[in-house]
């Protein structure tokens, strides 16, 4: 049954009920305004919707009873015993069709012009009146004689207050707090009698909140459902053939969630119609078929859901947007004449930028975009842009499942714990004594060399006016990424992170953008979490632009600041003379394993993890694996086979620009690169994979089956991705 | 609503008995109406919420709800508790939301006649005539009647 029509009648069935009755309390007390204008909205809602759902008999049956209604409220008409039994006998007929549509899906065969006519009369004596003779034919039984079936389906939804779910998820996230306590309670009490039944609640907790939170999931389609519409107005004014095809509507969300990226959607969808998709006679002339497809999918990953909008249009000329970004002076020529494509194309996503040399009244490919990106921050999602000219446009929008639950950082400050959602962390980094000269000021403003940028940062216990920390002691900085713009959030601690129940603030804290709301840990504290982009603006951390020109005035050398379109490379060290480097996304995990898990089997080194048996490969032969404690590990998997190179140091994990020049000094190694102004040596996983595997990587039949294709994926700048061919010729060259 | 109707209102309620939470700020007595109280709780571990008014002492949680305590001696210009007083909170609900009310004692509950309710003295100025709907003189003290909207208005900052 479709939706619509499945939500009318489950809501007519709940207000029939009433209906009846009001309508004979109505003949009790003809005078009750209240009574009456409640009958009457009623009727009317039914009028409405039906009209709306081509339900042509329903509607003339309510249309009939309304005006009757609406001549009771004006007092043109007095309830008396026989109009009341006119209006209930409507009040029948609308039941026996809305049964009937139950049942059939359609509504039944016959008129009622019989029962319209006497309503009319009613209003309007003066009619003719359609004759006593003819009130026999117009007698509706209730149908209850049919049996009940159509009741069926009403029985199998309920309609429940936003309110009371969320109260619902209070109480569960209470619960839950409960019983973390609970079972720190028994942890040490294992063999205690309470410790079975607290097992269980535990478990039934855990239950209960994923049914819970169920309860607050819609599927996407419900933002979906306009979209069809909008694409198909936008084609057939601008004479293009669009067809839009969407998939993973049934993918659910947090009805929150769902609410704030409507708009963006509608906006990105009819960028895509207006902006995207050419003219039939302009596709067919590029070799594409006439009828342009826009492709809306959404799919679950990880905690999050992945929105991605596609379309097979003219795509972004990525020289214009160059030459705009220049135009617009959000970079210099030399810059962005050296920037990968993908990097240029997040120009779009900058307030007031347009590439359409005209802006038709409908939006202009990047007008907008900028709301759209500050729009899925807002609720911590990322949007992210590729394009190729000629082929169409694709935009990922990554939004997390719920608001209610996130994952944080727990950290210290002033005597104080807050917490820090996850999703706008990019790394911690400790700062001990040897590291304060990395500290350095700035008009008063101070930054921390991070790597090869410079990171503001804000103190936060000065930030909300807490106690100053004592000088000498070690902090820590979160690093903290809002869209472009990165800071780092100076603590005393940082704690762990945990999964936390986010609650409203109060309505006097309300005003304060440094908070996105507070929650209660474990022992019943209550704990504010910050709100990274508030705090951004109430540290008035300055962007990008302006440390750049800070960093000029310097006269300092350093770099641009890191952009995420940058690959990351883990940096360690292996015992030869230059660093080692492996790109991030290759790498399964970092591990430090003590001797006391490192076995050793027939001269090969193995750790037991997770029920398997990871073998151990030094990344150096001249490495003793037993020499340090614990054993830095670097994790590499593929194709179902896991590998850890041994080291002796990871040192830094950098975001770099490479240029890899081909060159080998030894099996397992790629290339040679400078990064952070240091000669650097690429290592190939694929060659401990091969070597502890037992294929020969030298051999014909061996090929780099290394994650490429993942790697290739993930990648997104074009930089890199000649460092990947580099990687594959060389390999190719090996073989 | 027009003149007639408050009239009304007034005559209706001449003889009616409404009930009081009292309790003390500094050496004060005040009353809430006891509709208006959830309950009442001994001190409580209060986070601070940094950057908040001065008579916000911070959240707490109150059964999984977050509760807004605030130091009624502050928001009543009364000299501050000294730090190793004992405290009591008047939990009170207004639109949905629970405020906690910082105050040094709890005392009875209390049937007072609303027509023994006289209108607040010009005299205790501004800030006070404003969070009193009005004082009822019993026995031993003078019990102020707490305007509970007004006060939190009050407290309320201007985004």
């Amino acid at each position: 049954m479709d939706d619509l029509l499945r939500d009318f009648l489950t809501e007519s069935a709940e207000n029939l009920g009433k209906l009846d009755h009001d309508i004979v309390e109505l003949e009790r007390r003809p005078g009750d305004a209240s009574l009456l204008n409640g009958v009457f909205r009623t009727i009317h809602t039914i009028k409405g919707t039906c009209g709306f759902l081509g339900l042509d008999r329903l509607e003339g049956v309510a249309h009939a009873a309304e005006n009757v209604l609406d001549a009771l409220r004006d007092g043109k008409l007095t309830a008396t015993p026989a109009l009341i039994g006119d209006i209930l006998k409507a009040v029948d007929c609308i039941q026996m069709i809305l049964d009937h549509l139950n049942q059939h899906e359609c509504e039944p065969e016959g008129s009622d012009a019989a029962l319209i006519g006497v309503l009319e009369c009613l209003l309007d004596p003066q009619r003719t009146s359609p004759g006593t003779e003819q009130t026999e034919t117009i007698e509706y039984s209730r149908r209850k004689d049919d049996g009940e079936p159509a009741h069926a389906h009403q029985d199998s939804t309920l309609r429940v207050g936003v309110e009371l779910l969320d109260q619902l998820m209070n109480l569960v996230g209470e619960l839950a707090l409960g019983r973390n306590q609970l079972l720190q309670l028994i942890s040490a009490h294992e063999d205690s009698e309470f410790a079975n039944p607290a097992h269980q609640i535990n478990r039934i907790t855990t239950d209960l909140l994923e049914a819970v939170m169920k309860t607050r999931m819609q599927p996407i389609g419900n933002a979906w459902t306009k979209l069809p519409r909008v694409v198909r107005d936008l084609s057939a004014a601008n004479g293009k053939q669009i067809s839009l095809v969407m998939h993973g509507a049934e993918t659910e969300l947090d009805r929150q969630i769902l609410q704030a990226i409507q708009d963006p959607l509608t906006h990105m969808i009819r960028n895509s119609a207006d902006h995207g998709i050419e003219k039939p006679s302009v596709r067919i002339n590029a070799g594409k078929r006439a009828e342009g497809t826009i492709s809306l999918s959404a799919k679950h990953e990880g905690g999050h859901v992945v929105i991605e909008i596609a379309d097979d249009g003219v795509g972004i000329d990525v020289g214009r947007v160059r030459q705009k970004a220049v135009e617009r002076g959000l970079a210099k020529a030399d810059a962005v004449a050296a920037m990968p494509d993908a990097q240029v194309l997040r120009f779009v996503f900058e307030p007031g930028f347009s590439t359409a040399a005209q802006v038709t009244n409908v939006s202009g490919r990047g007008v907008g975009m900028d709301v759209v990106r500050s729009n899925i921050e807002l609720i911590g999602g990322t949007v992210d842009l590729s394009s190729m000219a000629g082929q169409g446009t694709t935009v990922r929008v990554k939004i997390p499942l719920t608001l209610a639950i996130i994952s944080a950082l727990l950290v210290g400050a002033g005597g104080e714990t807050f917490a820090v959602p996850q999703i706008g962390v990019v790394e911690v980094v400790g700062v001990t004594e040897e590291r304060h000269a990395l500290i350095e000021t700035v008009n008063g403003a101070q930054f921390y060399r991070l790597r090869d940028s410079l990171l503001p940062l804000v103190p936060l216990h000065s930030l909300l006016g807490l106690q100053a920390m004592e000088s000498d002691a070690g902090y820590n900085i979160v690093v903290c990424q809002i869209g472009s713009l990165r800071y780092g959030l100076v603590v005393q601690e940082v704690f762990d992170t945990q999964e936390i129940v986010v609650k409203r603030v109060g309505r006097l804290a309300r005003h304060l953008q440094t908070y996105a709301g507070c929650t209660i840990t474990g022992d019943g504290c209550v704990i504010m979490i910050l709100d990274n982009a508030g705090i951004a603006a109430a540290a008035r951390v300055s962007n990008i632009e302006t440390l750049h020109d800070v960093n000029d005035s310097a006269g300092s050398s350093l770099n641009g600041p890191t952009d995420a379109a940058m690959e990351s490379f883990i940096l360690f060290d292996a015992g030869y003379p230059a660093l080692q480097a492996v790109p991030l996304s290759l790498v399964a995990r970092l591990e430090e394993f003590p001797q006391a898990v490192i076995e050793e089997a027939n001269g090969h080194f193995l750790v037991q993890y997770r029920g398997d048996l990871i073998p151990i490969i030094a990344a150096n032969p001249a490495i003793d694996m037993r020499a340090i404690d614990p054993r830095p590990v670097i994790v590499f998997s593929a194709n179902g086979r896991t590998v850890g190179v041994a080291v002796n140091e990871i040192r830094d994990i950098v975001d770099e620009h490479i240029q890899l020049q081909r060159r080998a000094p030894r099996p397992g190694v790629s290339g040679v690169c400078v990064i952070a102004g240091r000669a650097t040596e690429m290592i190939d996983p694929s060659y401990y994979l091969h070597k502890e595997h037992g294929i020969d990587v030298q051999g014909a039949d061996s090929r780099p089956e290394f994650a490429l294709d993942e790697y290739l994926a993930k990648l997104d700048s074009a930089t890199a991705l000649t460092t990947v061919r580099t990687l594959l010729e060389t390999m190719q060259e090996a073989a | 609503m027009s003149l007639v109707t408050v009239g009304a209102e007034r005559t209706h309620t001449k003889a009616e008995q409404a009930e009081y939470v009292t309790f003390r700020v500094h050496s004060q007595w005040m009353g809430i109406p006891v509709m208006m109280v959830q309950e009442v709780l001994t001190a409580q571990r209060i986070a601070l919420v940094p950057l908040t008014g001065d008579a916000v002492a911070g959240f707490l949680n109150l059964r999984g709800q977050i509760v807004t305590a605030l130091e009624l001696r502050t928001t009543l210009e009364l000299p501050p508790r000294p730090a190793d007083a004992e405290f009591m909170n008047v939990v009170v609900r207004h639109e949905d939301e629970l405020f906690a009310f910082m105050v040094d004692e709890v005392g009875d509950v209390v049937s007072v006649t609303s027509s023994s309710i006289e209108p607040t003295p010009a005299t205790l100025g501004a800030r006070w005539s404003a969070v009193c709907s009005g004082i009822v003189r019993r026995e031993s003290e003078i019990l102020v009647v707490v305007n509970v909207p007004e006060l939190l208005r009050l407290e309320q900052p201007s985004t």
